[in-house]
């Protein structure tokens, strides 16, 4: 039993750390929003140059290696980046993207795809939710057909995180079974700019970036299907488990801007004044106060929780544990998000204070790979945590 | 990074939990069981039994019967305590007066004392509360004023827990009017059965006897049993304050109730579905199952960075595992009554205090869970109310 970080972990931790607090402030911020694709470049190059692309890949496909995929230190680089509200497509990109061709690629395709991912020159995207999908990531209508020489896919994609901006998109298709069976689920890596694909960008509440992509009839060559050992319709074990490191890592990322919104919050309460004293000095604030740090104390066990389980061995204790902790998050995120408006009163509600910026990327969280209730039914399903006895 | 424990930590857990089977007579395993109340010998009896392990006062130095054990150990026990289920240990002597008579107290009373308080041959409550001094407790006014050897005591203290079955007191009085009202306090140590010394019941909303009324009307106490100096026995009482904060959240008791309530609802009926198979009740249950957990998590990181800490310090964080803790004992209380239904509504104390010798109407089971439920409403309440909690929180962590 052991919350530390060893010696890398808490050099790595100084140095992200350290690049957000310099180079996101919120005032750079706005000027990476207004970039073309609604992020920094420069950024991304500097991540790609401290090894933070390649963080959970193989040091062959130009990774660090670590032996766990990086659990912790995905944790340690999205917390960091939940405190600066940073806008480029790591978790798509690197989390999710690189994440299914590296735990489901064929070696070909982790030599083609991972080392760029690593030194910044390939952006990824993954396509899994549909109009009708409502966080069930079986429920695929999107179809693969087989075609002389690879696949034909068809469908319409939507909150396609950094869609936008990506070289290639990892759609999930359907090569058989019902729309929402969980057998016939296959991913594809297709070109984003090969014909049939039409994509419509479109920008997020919280000022990210997504899009809407429509595939029709897109040929997919044969080894462009990720492998699966040989079979690619059994994709969704690899889908899940890809979506539950997402969910830890954005457990993370909510972690950093819940800790960042509540300590901003503490400042304002001991310096705004009112009736001549600081309005922290008020009763009722004190309370609300504490309440946002009992919130966040409970978010940030259950974030530590999840990485501590996302590797977990067994898909059912895995996933119980992801749930759990995304229930936490999405409750103390909302909560969290909310009060610390409410805290700072009118300042709260303009576009020009940072806080209110936290509250909106907190809420958009809310809804990534399956909502409070989505996640609170599954734990449930599943018999959740304690074993029934006397 | 890593949740589990350690092989030497896992042994040691099978180890407790091997001894708890064995050791916890029957008889009180099903009162815990159960939910019911635990009398003052069932108390007794089982301190005793760990007394001879050499288990009762873990958290007390080596010399005076305790443990080298460390946080993580303590902690591990504590839950597997929970969890058999035993019953607690008497808090008031294991974990507050037995640990300011080790840091304050003289020799003499140490020698006097503390193996008593350890084997509960001495049973102590505590004296603190008062009529007109509750959350504001330093404006107690119980008075001792110094005659030659003795002090004579006279006031009235409130809410005592269990001093119907005291033998003795620890209580906080007033020595001196002058300076702040937390300078002229002392902590001082007094006899139940002194003359003048009147205790009067106090039942609560479970219909039970648990708190009482306490007068002193010329209460003569002699001089030694005061703990350290005169005028000082607030700081005595302030330094529990950090101590012993690992139990304070009662993990295992929650855990135990929800593993009860989950049994108990596949055994209640609404139409042809078991209240379990419900998604209602799963995703109640849930809910209150994904709180636990994190504050299992944030208690395990309070325990993993004491062992960081100088002896006696508290970590921030701490602070706020009793009032997440309370909280999560009530919604436990909760939802086992509310698995009783409307059984849980009949009264039946006899089966409350597992001296029934009829039936009860309803499933045995049942028969606790409303009192139980009524009762934890204190848990918010006693040890300085969630609200002062909330107060020392903004004051002392948020810096506000």
């Amino acid at each position: 039993m052991d919350f530390d970080f060893n010696d890398e972990q808490r050099m790595l931790k100084e140095s992200v750390d350290q690049l957000i607090a310099d180079r996101y402030t919120f005032e750079q911020r706005k000027t990476y929003m207004k970039d073309g694709s609604g992020f920094s470049r420069e950024m991304w190059n500097q991540y790609a140059e401290m090894g933070l692309l390649g963080l959970p890949f193989d040091e062959k496909y130009g990774g660090v290696g670590y032996a766990d995929g990086g659990a912790v230190e995905t944790m340690i680089v999205m917390e960091a980046f939940g405190r600066g509200l940073t806008l480029e497509p790591y978790l798509a990109t690197v989390v999710l993207g690189g994440g299914l061709v590296n735990l489901g690629g064929t070696d070909a395709q982790r030599e083609a795809i991972l080392p760029k991912i690593a030194d910044g020159s390939l952006m990824l995207a993954f396509a899994y939710e549909e109009a009708q999908s409502r966080y069930n990531l079986a429920d695929v209508a999107t179809t693969a057909k087989r075609d002389a020489d690879g696949w034909l896919i068809t469908g319409e994609k939507n909150f396609v995180m950094h869609g936008n901006c990506a070289d290639k998109i990892i759609v999930s298709a359907r090569i058989s079974g019902d729309r929402t069976s969980r057998d016939g689920i296959g991913l594809f890596l297709v070109d984003a700019k090969a014909p049939g694909v039409s994509r419509k960008s479109y920008e997020t509440q919280d000022g990210q970036r997504a899009a809407q992509i429509k595939l029709s009839g897109v040929k997919v060559r044969s080894n462009d299907a990720l492998g699966n050992d040989g079979d690619p319709g059994k994709a969704l074990p690899l889908i899940e488990k890809v979506a539950d490191n997402a969910l830890a890592a954005v457990a993370a990322e909510g972690l950093g801007a819940m800790s960042a919104a509540h300590e901003v919050t503490l400042e304002y309460l001991r310096t705004r004044k009112q009736f001549g004293v600081a309005i922290g000095s008020f009763q009722v604030l004190q309370h609300r106060a504490v309440d946002v740090l009992v919130s966040l104390e409970q978010a940030r066990s259950m974030a530590y929780f999840a990485t501590m389980m996302v590797n977990d061995p067994d898909p059912v204790e895995r996933g119980k544990a992801i749930s759990a902790a995304t229930v936490q998050m999405r409750r103390s995120g909302k909560f969290i998000g909310q009060q610390v408006v409410q805290l700072h009163g009118g300042i709260g509600m303009t576009l020009e204070y940072k806080i209110g910026h936290y509250f909106k990327r907190l809420t958009a969280m809310e809804s990534l790979l399956g909502d409070t209730d989505h996640h609170l039914a599954a734990l449930a399903r599943a018999g959740g945590l304690i074993e029934a006895g006397v | 990074m890593d949740l589990r424990f350690t092989s030497d930590e896992i042994k040691f857990r099978d180890e407790v939990r091997a001894f708890f089977r064995t050791a916890l007579p029957a008889s009180i395993r099903r009162k815990m069981e159960l939910g019911q109340r635990v009398s003052k010998e069932d108390t007794v009896t089982w301190q005793r039994i760990l007394n001879a392990k050499g288990w009762a006062v873990p958290s007390w130095p080596v010399e005076w019967g305790g443990t080298d054990w460390g946080p993580v150990k303590t902690y591990i026990f504590k839950e597997e305590m929970q969890l058999a289920p035993a019953p607690d240990p008497l808090s008031f002597n294991v974990s507050m007066v037995g640990p300011v008579l080790i840091a304050f107290g003289s020799e003499a009373q140490k020698k006097h004392f503390l193996p008593k308080v350890a084997n509960l041959d001495i049973w102590f409550c505590q004296g603190f509360s008062e009529p007109g001094a509750g959350s504001d407790l330093a404006s107690l006014r119980t008075a001792a004023k110094r005659e030659g050897d003795h002090y004579i005591v006279n006031g009235q203290k409130i809410w005592t827990s269990r001093a119907h079955h005291a033998d003795w007191m620890f209580c906080l009085v007033r020595t001196s009017s002058e300076g702040k009202p937390q300078q002229g306090i002392s902590y001082l140590l007094i006899d139940t059965k002194t003359p003048g010394l009147t205790i009067r019941p106090i039942h609560t909303i479970d219909g039970e006897h648990h708190f009482n009324e306490v007068f002193f009307d010329n209460v003569r106490v002699p001089a030694e049993n005061i703990v350290g100096e005169e005028n000082r026995g607030w700081t005595y009482a302030k330094y529990l304050l950090g101590h012993e904060r690992v139990g304070i959240a009662r993990i295992g008791a929650a855990k135990h109730r929800i593993q009860r309530a989950k049994a108990l609802a596949a055994g209640v009926m609404i139409g042809d579905t078991p209240l379990s198979e419900t998604p209602r009740f799963r995703e109640k249950v849930a809910s209150i199952e994904v709180e636990l957990k994190a504050l299992e998590i944030t208690q395990m990181r309070v325990v993993a960075n004491s062992v960081r800490l100088p002896k006696g310090a508290a970590d921030p964080t701490s602070s706020i595992l009793k009032l997440k803790g309370t909280e999560l004992q009530q919604a436990t209380t909760e939802i086992l009554m509310e698995v009783a239904g409307a059984n849980a509504m009949i009264r039946e104390p006899e089966h409350l205090w597992g001296t029934a010798t009829e039936p009860s109407i309803g499933p045995e089971w049942t028969t606790t869970t409303a009192a139980d439920y009524f009762y934890t409403r204190a848990a918010s309440i006693y040890g300085g109310s969630n609200e002062i909690q909330k107060n020392v929180i903004a004051k002392r962590i948020l810096e506000l």
